[in-house]
């Protein structure tokens, strides 16, 4: 029975300079299996991951792939074995194709100088109708959006035969929908032998599609687990190392007057007549899928992108928001989905990062006063629980939840009245988690208006006051907390497309 | 992963300053002559045109941007004070302040280029090199302009063997940048704009705005600059400044900026400087031919950049 196990990580060590990342971490995966891989961000997943795929070189320990001894020193030789990984960040070339991606490095060639790129777009387009997704192997990955992306990745590593394929994060950026049709894939994989191992902070999903699970928190590995045998909050337990109460901390809090209102708000064809309004105090969850125009939506709102009509009214007064200026004198703070990206400048300290959006309250005529703006910095390192070693550290040095903290502060100190955070949990752990939900219920109970766009409907229901979802550009509902439940808000997403689609067919 | 907490300044341009304190041993063993009180006075005139469009240079660098024009537009404001002071009699002051707006402006139509149309700086700054070279050719029909007024030569003139004015602007320029880098919010915006343009515009930055300063003051530094190598060489010549935006460019990179924008020292573009004049000095003085010596310069850079990209990698892993 030795050989079910078609990979055997044993006693891996591997220090980085003054840390030990991996302390003797062991791993087992059978074949066929869908092997979660759990613990929190600096837990050493990834790290085991990249020596798994190649891409760092262990100090320590044994690597037993197909029961044979195998070194794994580089990406080559980790591919060759037949293992694959899709990272978290895409690993895509924006201006190729998608057929031209998927194969990029293994073109299937003609002759030794011509390649052949109609059996390379067929093969493509093979592979994408296997995995059931609307995307053509001649389209541009710059034109795609971030969860078809995330689909050519998948057919990717398919086109490459892996025995073993490695999933980071696969589907927080994914929709439900979407999810649905990735589960499927991967339950195909396993009913073809291949073995998935499969990282993600969502364990509701780990339930569902995972086999077994390994458990790892500090560097070590915790423990080795049967899903079936196993509930939710033991898996969390084991995670974080104790008891989190609650997932979603509610607190007693009141609801004032109207924020902010939007009416008819119109933004190129991704919104149109988009109508809310959050008052003091409330929590409102905008609901749906991705491409649904939430996003496009608060981009409008916060005067990123053109508004063609509507209104925006602050306190009853109408704003006219051009950019982000404007909305930020208006008292609006967004924080995007795209931390890395939009959110943060990687390669500046905490504290020029934090107080980017608020400089004039530290000048007095030109002069920027340094220490006092170190000691408003300090205030909400420890205000927010954010955890570095200096308020001079990169934030590309942090963790993802102390990132998602960090732009938080950035808003909290431009003393904005109107939050709105654009999935503001993904891509951090479970602690992390917590904590930003708690924040967001104190800044709600501090008479802050707060909108939260997330996909993720457990998240939705246990945070919101009120519900609104929106569908293909449009408000297609609105819920009460009481209303809403996983139907109700699925059934305002997708059933407002599928009508859609209806109508134009 | 536990992290290690690490100030942000100070540690940057340390390995360079060895360098350049090494670099300076040696000349002194290899050379009797370079430490000297008039060599070194030598050498501080030399650097002071690079010195000048350098500090330019390294607002345009962390922004992300580039400014291939400076030389240019040197030659064309040197030119534009020499006919004010020699043809048409105006007074010194008048000249130099008219002439350092001019090159202000150049530096504006090159950032409202650049944001207005929002033309990558290399092309942008490509076209206004030529454009700059080229007008600096027609408004004098190629000729030189020579022997000007006193005044104007006293501002590089030495006294007690010091160029004490060349000295004086060049540490006024400096203190100022430094300064507006530091401790201003304008300063801390471009450091911003460079490190990520999204996020800056997403906190209310108005990124454009931002940039086109800079290009302003790329080209008030030009203006300055041109004073002083025109004063220096007591000659204003359609040739002058060939060439200085390589200069520039390469101080800025050996100073340790990043040409991607966000990381770099306003000090480290000084030391970047002092490096390659330090080396073009001590090579006269070791009688190296031109050709050597130009690839020796390159030399530097190309290691200098190799050893950046060394450590960026290091301190990333740790």
């Amino acid at each position: 029975m030795a050989d079910q196990y078609i990979l055997k990580m044993s006693d891996i060590t591997k220090r980085f300079p003054g840390v030990l990342a991996l302390d003797h971490v062991s791993l087992r995966v059978k074949k066929g299996e869908v092997h979660a891989l759990l613990g929190e961000n600096g837990a050493g997943k990834s790290t085991l991951m990249k020596i798994l795929s190649g891409a760092y070189v262990k100090d320590e320990g044994e690597i037993e792939v197909f029961s044979q001894k195998s070194e794994l020193g580089n990406p080559k030789a980790a591919e060759d074995l037949g293992i694959s990984i899709i990272y978290q960040e895409l690993n895509l070339i924006p201006t190729l194709t998608v057929a031209e991606n998927i194969f990029l490095g293994c073109y299937k060639m003609s002759n030794p100088v011509k390649v052949n790129w109609k059996a390379v777009y067929q093969e493509a387009d093979r592979l994408l109708e296997d995995l059931g997704v609307d995307v053509k192997s001649t389209d541009y990955i710059r034109d795609l959006g971030i969860a078809k992306q995330q689909m050519v990745e998948v057919a990717k590593a398919l086109s490459k035969d892996a025995k073993i394929i490695i999933m980071d994060e696969p589907t927080a950026p994914l929709t439900e929908r979407e999810t649905k049709n990735l589960f499927r894939i991967v339950k195909k994989l396993k009913e073809e032998q291949v073995s998935i191992i499969y990282i993600s902070h969502r364990l509701e999903e780990v339930m569902e599609i995972c086999d077994r699970a390994t458990v790892m928190r500090d560097g070590c590995t915790i423990k080795e687990l049967d899903i079936a045998n196993v509930t939710m909050d033991e898996i969390i337990r084991l995670m974080v190392g104790r008891e989190l109460k609650e997932k979603f901390p509610r607190i007693e809090k009141q609801i004032g007057d109207e924020v902010i209102r939007v009416e008819n708000l119109c933004a190129g064809s991704r919104v149109q007549n988009v109508s809310f309004s959050v008052r003091a105090g409330e929590v409102l969850c905008v609901g749906g899928l991705v491409g649904a125009g939430r996003t496009e939506t608060v981009r409008a709102v916060f005067g990123l992108d053109a508004r063609t009509d509507g209104r925006i009214y602050i306190d009853g007064k109408e704003c006219n928001i051009r950019n982000p200026k404007d909305a930020i004198s208006a008292g609006i703070g967004y924080v995007t989905e795209d931390r890395k990206g939009e959110g943060l400048i990687l390669k500046l300290g905490v504290g020029e990062n934090v107080t980017l959006a608020a400089l004039d309250a530290f000048k007095t005529g030109i002069h920027l006063n340094l220490s006092k703006e170190k000691n408003t910095v300090k205030e909400y390192v420890s205000k927010l629980n954010i955890k570095t070693p200096s308020v001079y550290q990169k934030v590309e040095n942090l963790s993802g939840g102390n990132q998602q903290k960090v732009v938080l502060a950035k808003w909290l100190l431009s003393k904005c009245r109107v939050l709105i955070l654009d999935e503001p949990t993904r891509g951090i752990d479970v602690g992390a988690k917590i904590e930003v939900y708690s924040l967001i219920n104190e800044l709600a109970k501090e008479g802050k208006a707060i909108l939260v766009i997330t996909s993720e409907i457990p998240e939705l229901l246990g945070i919101c006051d009120r519900v609104v979802v929106m569908a293909r550009g449009k408000v297609s509902g609105s819920l009460s907390r009481e209303e809403a439940d996983q139907e109700s808000v699925m059934t305002l997403a997708v059933g407002a497309e599928e009508r859609g689609k209806q109508h134009e067919a | 992963m536990k992290l290690k907490g690490k100030e942000r300044k100070g540690t940057s341009y340390l390995g360079i300053l060895i360098a350049l304190v090494a670099l300076c041993v040696v000349l002194t063993f290899a050379s009797d002559s370079f430490l000297t009180a008039s060599n070194l006075l030598n050498v501080s005139q030399q650097i002071s045109t690079n010195f000048l469009i350098a500090i330019g240079m390294t607002f345009i660098i962390l922004l992300g941007g580039i400014d291939l024009s400076v030389g240019s537009i040197i030659a064309v404001t040197g030119l534009m004070m020499g006919l004010m002071m020699k043809n048409w009699n105006m007074p010194v002051i008048l000249s130099l302040l008219l002439g350092v707006a001019f090159a202000s402006a150049v530096g504006l139509v090159t950032g409202l280029l650049i944001t207005g149309f929002e033309l990558p700086p290399f092309i942008a700054t490509l076209g206004m090199m030529s454009i700059a070279r080229g007008a600096a050719y027609t408004i004098t029909e190629g000729q030189p302009i020579y022997t000007f007024p006193k005044g104007f030569l006293a501002i590089t003139g030495r006294y007690g063997g010091i160029p004490v004015f060349t000295i004086l602007i060049m540490v006024v320029m400096f203190a100022v940048a430094a300064y507006v880098l530091k401790y201003t919010k304008y300063g801390r915006y471009i450091y911003a704009i460079g490190g990520n343009e999204n996020c800056a515009k997403l906190s209310g930055i108005n990124v454009k705005k931002i940039k086109c300063i800079a290009y302003v003051i790329s080209g008030f530094c030009c203006g300055v600059a041109a004073i002083v190598l025109t004063s220096r060489l007591d000659s204003a010549v359609p040739t002058n400044a060939d060439g200085a935006e390589l200069d520039a460019i390469a101080a800025v990179v050996i100073g340790g900026t990043s040409m991607t924008g966000g990381e770099g020292t306003l000090v480290g573009t000084i030391i970047g400087t002092m490096i390659i004049g330090v080396v073009a000095n001590g090579l006269n003085l070791l009688n190296v031919p031109q050709g050597a010596q130009r690839m020796v310069k390159g030399g530097i850079i190309v290691l200098a950049v190799i050893v950046d990209v060394i450590r960026r990698k290091r301190s990333q892993k740790a």
